[in-house]
């Protein structure tokens, strides 16, 4: 608790300060490569034959997803503390390497928190870790995925507490974290914003984004909110159908809960136990998910809706066929719903996709999940 | 007056410190916890804390994850461990505290929560993962059942959340040995005992050390100056590697009776030397 309460005093000390957020968009600018472009999907649209589809380029980022945007303001964050040693989780292991890279360019030691299983199915990402200098603890308790990664490096940060910063990478987590991660990630938002007013000269119908923890989603949608014509889809991952059981749909399939000090909604059992999740995409493996979506949701202002894991390599490989873009298994949830959307809407109706990642770190599974179903066949039948 | 209070004042008034261990309850089921429970108050414990396994047990170390899992495992809930306690309750007054994590009492209801808990003879919370700040709907229903609440202070709380903790709390005050999660220690940071002192001068509420805890010299060094210990890992450790439920229980008994015998050779404020205090982890 004294941790975060002297996060949250840096936090809101540094937001006041001109010179650090200048300092945060110039590496934006010049490192991460911002900002990212606003991709009118011209071929998509045309065959989808309904509303023209426009995709946030958060794959063209360095290190290839949205994550860096919050890593570099959190490192910042993180010297402007005096601390010297940043930790992270991650499951897809796009937050693991986005962390590794700020903590080798600001000069930090870096440990990233990874499940066992997603170490297998992420290996690129582990080498990239590797390779950026970081040292990647492989955790194996409980499932072996991104929420025993946080647990694992929660007991870290308690330890090592005096001189480790814990940069988080979703907006979960305890209080000011789900704050901060949004803060940082509003770029995405604000920058669609004025993209799409340049382009199109009016607002978009509606915003789509993947769910797991949720820090894209927030990212895109939080400088809408006030907008109230715009609506909001979030996509869960459906893994194999919300009916399986097996997925990782917090909101859509989940109660009310308090885990990693926030309380949201969470897939849990009668008793209370955490459930273990399932998802074709490590990065939304999670069974919870971000406490302010959770109220958005509340408030009837974000709809939610689920992606399985096979509608998602379907997206995935559509989008590669058609516009030449290898979509991240997160980002490709929402591209499904999009995909599921936009033919039954008018043509001049407008609808941003966050494309939060690229897709190389996926290609083993990708390659594997079409190998062993026959959706090889049916997709390309099509 | 509470149970806990009663047995503070009790002991304070004769120099002793309170030996509290604690065990996962389930672990490896409900049966053997029954039977640890019995050895554990013939065996000189003074309170006992009794853990309830949650999935995600992040404030716990390894060995403790490990209990946990093993009475999720053996299929141990909520009810079925108020029903083990109100068994034991039936031949025995030594005051029990409940860890755990919020979820699982959140998600159960808190007002039916605290009913239950204290109905079954429980006598005070611990809730490691809420915080003061955040506990203010689990009191008011622990508080109108008479349950104690019992809060953490770490190395890296201030003389603000020592205030805090120490206003809210009840019962005792926990105060953790060293950053961290729990887990058996070799070494204690040498000014544990000033530590101990600077929450002493602001409360009346007894203060208890935990987490690390693993030798009978540690625990009699912190006898010295705290008002309670508190031992967990180490003995679930005990009880991990006897086979049985009898010798898991005789194990735990014997352990427990070397720590009270250690702890009852220092009488309280005596002074004694960390240094002294080797262990095996």
């Amino acid at each position: 608790m004294p941790a975060l309460i002297e996060l949250e005093k840096a936090y809101v000390e540094a937001r006041r300060d001109p010179s650090f957020r200048r300092e945060f968009h110039r590496h934006l600018r010049e490192y991460a490569g911002r900002q990212t472009p606003l991709y009118f999907a011209e071929s998509l649209t045309a065959r989808l034959r309904g509303a023209r589809i426009y995709l946030k380029r958060e794959d063209l980022c360095h290190t290839g997803a949205h994550k860096i945007n919050n890593t570099i303001g959190q490192a910042l964050l993180a010297l402007k503390m005096g601390k010297r040693r940043v930790i992270a989780e991650t499951g897809a292991g796009q937050h693991g390497v986005a962390t590794a890279t700020v903590a080798a360019k600001f000069g930090m030691e870096c440990e990233i928190f990874m499940g066992k299983e997603d170490v297998e199915r992420q290996s690129l990402n582990v080498f990239r870790m590797k390779l950026l200098g970081a040292k990647v603890r492989v955790v194996e308790s409980g499932s072996q995925t991104l929420k025993d990664a946080m647990n694992e490096a929660l007991r870290d940060w308690v330890t090592y507490v005096r001189h480790t910063y814990y940069l988080i990478g979703s907006v979960a987590g305890p209080h000011p974290y789900p704050m901060i991660v949004r803060d940082f990630q509003s770029v995405i938002g604000q920058e669609a914003r004025r993209q799409i007013l340049a382009r199109e000269g009016r607002l978009p119908d509606y915003l789509i984004a993947c769910v797991g923890g949720g820090s894209n989603s927030m990212g895109l949608f939080y400088p809408f909110l006030g907008d109230r014509k715009v609506k909001m889809v979030g996509v869960e991952a459906g893994g194999l159908g919300l009916k399986s059981g097996r997925h990782a749909a917090s909101i859509l399939a989940g109660k009310v809960g308090v885990l990693h000090g926030s309380k949201s909604y969470l897939l849990q059992d009668r008793l209370g136990q955490i459930r273990h999740t399932h998802s074709i995409a490590a990065g939304l493996d999670y069974p919870g998910v971000g406490p302010e979506l959770s109220y958005l949701r509340d408030q009837g202002r974000i709809r939610f809706a689920s992606a399985t894991d096979r509608e998602a390599v379907e997206a995935l490989k559509r989008l590669a066929e058609v516009e030449g873009i290898i979509s991240a298994l997160e980002s490709a949830h929402a591209l499904a719903e999009a995909m599921r959307l936009a033919p039954r809407l008018a043509k001049n109706r407008l609808i941003i996709v966050n494309l939060s990642g690229r897709g190389d770190k996926d290609m083993n599974v990708v390659a594997e999940y079409l190998k062993a179903s026959d959706e090889w066949q049916i997709v390309n039948s099509e | 007056m509470s149970r806990i209070d009663e047995k503070f004042s009790f002991l304070g008034g004769r120099g002793e410190t309170a030996l509290i261990p604690f065990v996962t309850a389930g672990d490896p089921d409900l049966g053997a916890t029954l039977r640890i429970l019995g050895a554990l108050q013939r065996s000189g414990a003074d309170l006992i804390e009794l853990g309830v396994p949650f999935s995600d047990p992040m404030a716990d170390g390894p060995t403790i994850q490990r209990a946990s899992e093993r009475a999720l495992r053996s299929g141990t809930t909520l009810p079925q461990i108020l029903e083990m306690v109100r068994q034991f309750r039936r031949d025995s007054d030594i005051p029990l505290i409940l860890f755990g994590y919020y979820n699982p009492f959140f998600r159960y209801g808190l007002k039916r929560f605290a009913r239950e808990v204290e109905a079954a003879g429980i006598d005070g919370i611990l809730c490691v993962d809420l915080p003061p700040e955040e506990s203010g709907e689990l009191k008011r229903w622990t508080d109108a059942h008479g349950l104690d609440t019992i809060f953490l202070l770490a190395p890296t709380s201030d003389a603000q959340r020592i205030r805090l903790v120490t206003e809210q709390g009840q019962g005792f005050v926990y105060y953790v040995s060293v950053t961290g999660v729990t887990g058996a220690r070799k070494h204690f940071e040498d000014h544990l005992r000033a530590q101990v002192d600077r929450v002493r001068r602001v409360t009346r509420l007894p203060v208890g050390v935990g987490f690390g805890v693993s030798t009978p010299e540690q625990a009699a060094w912190i006898a010295s100056f705290a008002d309670a210990v508190v031992v967990g890992s180490a003995l679930v450790q005990v009880i991990e590697k006897a086979p049985g439920w009898r010798k898991k229980a005789e194990g735990a008994g014997a352990f427990v009776a070397r720590l009270k015998r250690a702890m009852k050779r220092v009488s309280k404020k005596a002074g004694g030397d960390p240094s002294t205090s080797s262990g095996s982890a």
